[in-house]
């Protein structure tokens, strides 16, 4: 309906202009693209609606889109399932999807996303090798799961399969992405914590957490369980029924046991868990820790020495996308990855997909100590203002090679998707 | 003569489609909006829902078939009963605990003001809590209730406890405090109401007649209110057995209900295996309404 709307006021708009401004230069909607100079004026009119999990869509990005480019962007911040569950089934709700590469792996297919074209991303060259071969480095072993590179790209427009290699089509532009681990009260625990096990340490008995997304949650389950040497996976990104039901096994036991405090579906609910002290280990999101360190509540993303649990997000455009509307989306791919959004995800401890450009919006101290690891030369601040470290002080982790290279597993979608979430389902009702 | 108007009548009667018409015909007009209106929101969609609990899903969409494996599924699980249990389980505590309350804050409202205009003041103040939504009504209790939040601070602070109580929130007790927090005021009101149409007579007379208050109470105010509490029992139950939202945060996600089973499902895309449950529920809901109702003739009473 909004779109129907939107772009009957579009074309109406551009014939007034068109008439007011030079005769017959705006000859239906078709003409629009092929005249920059009405192209800029109508841009203004452009809405893309954009949803996403709430990490990356953030109200300063849309204002700082108004300012840069001028069109509208309206922002939608759900949960990962509800996001998933609108990109597969509610096309027309959305212009731009911002969502995971697990979660492409399932709305792919749907077809309700169409591929971009490579040749119009400017800094496609300077994107990171996570998301073209899968490689950090050229040295770097492809860690397990769904690794991003290999749902990134398409081998023809309209296709619903994935190719192997890198291809002119994409299927997300890549955003950010992080290593996430435990995240840990030091002041509450009091001892070092090293593994993964410790999530099912009876010590942390009734204060401890897990994400309730089934698949983000059966990679930290499994993070835990390989911990522990109770299971060794053949690969932990694709379990078997036999693996998927130890795991949930394992986990279930640990519940009736009275382990977890809580599970928490929203990143909000896990700020509040830790701040308030219900829990003191927990699986948790980068910028969950730097909010809860802005309330001046000590709190670390501890590295553990089996490794990091990945994530990556892009965004995708809507099948429905054409004309203006799709350039204009393109026009705001190409912004996002120029550097700005990359600074400011940096500064809450995300990567960007693009680190180098956004090392020329962040001071040298910032890039420092995000980027590589280095020591604070000052006092380190969130993009919103709350202090977040001091001099001297560094980030948990270290640089951004040290994290991204010791990737255990990425966040995945499994064959036997379906049978871990039944399995999912019951270990949340048991 | 007599014949006359009669005929005019009749063939004025018969233009305008009026008294001609017999009661049945009128009577099914006058009820066409409603059950259209009803056919189209309530019984069209729960045909859709029953259909569609026989389709198949893969990963990303749903087919249509006719199979029983989501049923299979369901009722093969042990996890299915004990959901059903719990959500059962839920409704009788949260039902015995907002009838108690319920009914005595009716009692008090209706026999004890004496006063219509405070009765209407009194009964006003019950409602102001709904004027914000209940699912804030609902969180305002998590950090009242948490490891660190003010009920524990008092219980340490008074020496009633040495160490916080982790009882007080994601447990049973939690989800059902909340439960009866959010929906007493749905048992108050019916019973509110049939309390104010009970003639005070009655009372006079079983007071003349030497019964104790105790006895009026168990011999004319309760049979009396019968209709009212039926009506409270019938809200607080099926709004109990169809939440999902109030056990996912007052139990942080650790309890399950059939309503959870639900929305998990729909979160995973597994619409066809949603749809099955919504149906078991629906049955199980329609059946409790059919007990409940065996207990009283709404229709007669009111």
């Amino acid at each position: 309906m909004t779109d129907k709307q939107k772009k009957d006021g579009l074309s109406r708009r551009s014939v007034l202009k068109g008439a007011a401004a030079t005769a017959g230069a705006a000859i239906g909607s078709g003409a629009i693209t092929g005249f920059p100079t009405i192209w800029a004026q109508n841009i203004k009119d452009v809405t893309l609606r954009q949803f996403g999990t709430g990490v990356s869509n953030l109200n300063d990005v849309a204002q700082k889109v108004k300012e840069d480019l001028g069109f509208t962007l309206e922002m939608t911040a759900l949960d990962s399932d509800s996001v998933t569950q609108r990109a597969a089934t509610q096309p027309d709700s959305f212009d731009i999807a911002d969502i995971e590469y697990w979660i492409c792996k399932k709305v792919w297919p749907t077809g309700n996303l169409q591929a971009m074209d490579v040749s119009r991303i400017k800094n496609y060259d300077k994107i990171v090798g996570i998301f073209k071969d899968g490689k950090l480095t050229p040295e770097s072993e492809i860690a397990q799961g769904t690794a991003p590179h290999t749902v990134g790209f398409i081998p023809e427009p309209g296709a619903t399969t994935f190719a192997d290699e890198q291809t002119n089509w994409m299927t997300l532009i890549p955003t950010i992405y992080n290593a996430d681990t435990l995240g840990i009260r030091p002041d509450l625990i009091g001892r070092p914590i090293e593994s993964w096990s410790e999530l099912l340490n009876p010590e942390f008995k009734g204060k401890a957490s897990i994400l309730d997304i089934s698949s983000i949650g059966i990679m930290d389950m499994a993070m835990v369980c390989e911990a522990m040497g109770e299971i060794q996976y053949g690969d932990k990104g694709n379990m078997t029924k036999e693996e998927i039901d130890k795991t949930i096994g394992i986990f279930t036991e640990a519940k009736k046991n009275g382990q977890f405090r809580a599970f928490w579906k929203t990143f909000d609910e896990s700020v509040n868990l830790m701040a308030s002290g219900e829990v003191v280990i927990q699986s948790m999101w980068s910028p969950a820790i730097t909010a809860v360190k802005s309330r001046g509540i000590d709190c670390v993303y501890q590295p553990l020495k089996e490794g990091y649990r990945s994530w990556g997000g892009g965004i995708g455009l809507s099948k429905s996308l054409s004309g203006l509307e799709l350039d204009a989306a393109y026009e705001y791919i190409n912004w996002y990855l120029s550097g700005w959004v990359g600074g400011y995800l940096m500064r809450q401890g995300y990567y960007s997909a693009v680190p180098e450009t956004s090392k020329e919006f962040m001071s040298e101290n910032e890039w420092g100590y995000w980027f590589e690891g280095k020591e604070a030369t000052d006092v380190i601040t969130s993009p919103t203002g709350d202090k977040l470290a001091e001099a001297g002080d560094k980030r948990d982790g270290g640089s951004f090679y040290d994290r991204m290279g010791s990737v255990a597993c990425w966040n995945a979608v499994m064959d036997e998707n379906q049978y871990m979430v039944r399995k999912w389902n019951e270990f949340i009702a048991a | 003569m007599a014949n006359q108007p009669n005929v005019t009548f009749g063939a004025l009667g018969a233009g305008r489609a009026g008294p001609g018409m017999s009661d049945a015909m009128s009577g099914w007009l006058l009820s066409a909006p409603l059950m259209l209106v009803l056919a189209f929101f309530l019984i069209l969609p729960i045909i859709m829902i029953v259909i569609v609990s026989f389709w198949g899903a893969t990963e990303f969409s749903i087919y249509p078939a006719f199979q029983f494996d989501n049923y299979e599924f369901l009722l093969s699980s042990p996890v299915t009963y004990q959901v059903f249990l719990a959500t059962i389980k839920y409704a009788i505590i949260t039902w015995v605990c907002t009838l108690l309350i319920g009914f005595t804050i009716a009692y008090f409202l209706a026999f004890h003001i004496r006063t219509q205009t405070w009765q209407i003041i009194l009964f006003l103040l019950c409602t102001i809590p709904f004027w914000t939504s209940n699912i804030i009504r609902m969180i305002s209790w998590i950090p009242f209730l948490g490891r660190n939040g003010l009920a524990n601070s008092a219980l340490v602070g008074m020496g009633i406890v040495d160490q916080p109580v982790e009882w007080l929130l994601y447990s049973d007790f939690s989800v059902i405090l909340a439960f009866v927090h959010l929906y007493t005021l749905f048992m108050v009101v019916p019973i509110f109401n049939t309390m104010m149409r009970i003639d005070r007579s009655l009372i006079e007379a079983a007071y003349d007649n030497g019964a104790t208050g105790l006895q009026t109470l168990t011999n004319v105010i309760i049979p009396l209110t019968k209709p009212g509490i039926m009506i409270g029992s019938i809200f607080v139950v099926t709004l109990v057995m169809g939440d999902f939202i109030t056990v996912r945060f007052m139990s942080g996600s650790q309890k399950a209900n059939v309503g959870r089973l639900i929305s998990n499902d729909i979160a995973l895309l597994q619409y066809p295996s949603a749809c099955a449950t919504a149906v078991v529920l629906l049955v199980t809901v329609l059946l409790v309404i059919a007990v409940l109702l065996r207990f009283v003739d709404i229709r007669k009473e009111l």
